[in-house]
């Protein structure tokens, strides 16, 4: 037999297909989308951080920044910031379900999917209406 | 001087660093206290809308909004720390470039805790 243990030369084998082979799926697109905002959050974090120096830093720095924000490119940010929040955080709440075994039937697992996406959307936009009204 | 150790002794226990489920435990654990101070980050910042600094400043030199906000810098950056050494290693191959990474991404998480804390702590206890 040609098997050898991984010794010499290693005979040419067909690769096993990768993303680009595959039509996407609804869990697939959200586990991509799971990474892509904790990265996105990661360089996130910045913000947050300027934000409190800010704060710390007095009256005229602290409204400065606030007027950066304030800016539509600022807004969108915001914005986008808001939902990935809200997705990366219900992408979490999926997973923790699905690490105790549970909810892995092919239409739990749809419903789960579509239904973080529509509840991250929907947050979103909750949030930013109470925004919108003047805080809370 | 020749060693008389066997070369399986030699490389016994050297396989794998045995911090997997470390890894993916801390994952959690920050997960969760992010899930409740990621809401609570939400409605403060929500309810700082249109406030002026002095409410402002007021509200973040609270002992409990600055608890809960030190609470989130910390479990944050453990999680986004974790989350992003897994992308590196999933994607840079590279020995040398993949230990840069991983270190930058060590300091980057530090200093993002570092600076947040520091300025949490100002507003509470500084002048």
């Amino acid at each position: 037999m040609e098997a050898t243990s991984g010794r010499g030369v290693r005979p040419e084998r067909p690769l096993s297909p990768h993303l680009q082979i595959y039509s996407p799926l609804i869990n697939m697109v959200m586990s991509i989308l799971h990474r892509i905002t904790g990265a996105a959050l990661y360089a996130g974090s910045l913000l947050l951080a300027w934000w409190l120096i800010a704060a710390a830093s007095g009256p005229d720095y602290y409204n400065y920044v606030l007027s950066w924000f304030a800016t539509w490119p600022g807004k969108i940010i915001l914005l986008g910031y808001t939902w990935v929040l809200m997705n990366h955080m219900l992408g979490g709440l999926r997973h923790f379900l699905w690490d105790t075994g549970h909810g892995y039937d092919l239409k739990t697992i749809d419903i789960l999917s579509w239904g973080s996406l529509a509840a991250s959307f929907t947050l979103t936009a909750i949030i930013w209406a109470f925004a919108a009204l003047g805080g809370i | 001087m020749k060693s008389m150790r066997t070369p399986l002794k030699k490389v016994r226990y050297l396989g794998s660093a045995k911090e997997g489920a470390d890894h993916f435990w801390k994952q959690r654990v920050t997960g969760v206290a992010n899930l409740f101070l990621g809401v609570f980050l939400v409605w403060l910042i929500v309810s700082l809308l249109g406030a002026d600094y002095v409410t402002a400043r007021q509200k973040l030199g609270n002992p409990l909004i600055a608890l809960a906000l030190l609470g989130l810098i910390l479990s944050g950056t453990v999680h986004m720390r974790l989350g992003m050494q897994t992308i590196i290693e999933d994607y840079v191959h590279e020995e040398g470039l993949k230990l840069a990474a991983l270190m930058l991404n060590t300091f980057f998480a530090i200093f993002i805790a570092l600076v947040s804390v520091f300025a949490i702590l100002k507003l509470s206890f500084g002048a």
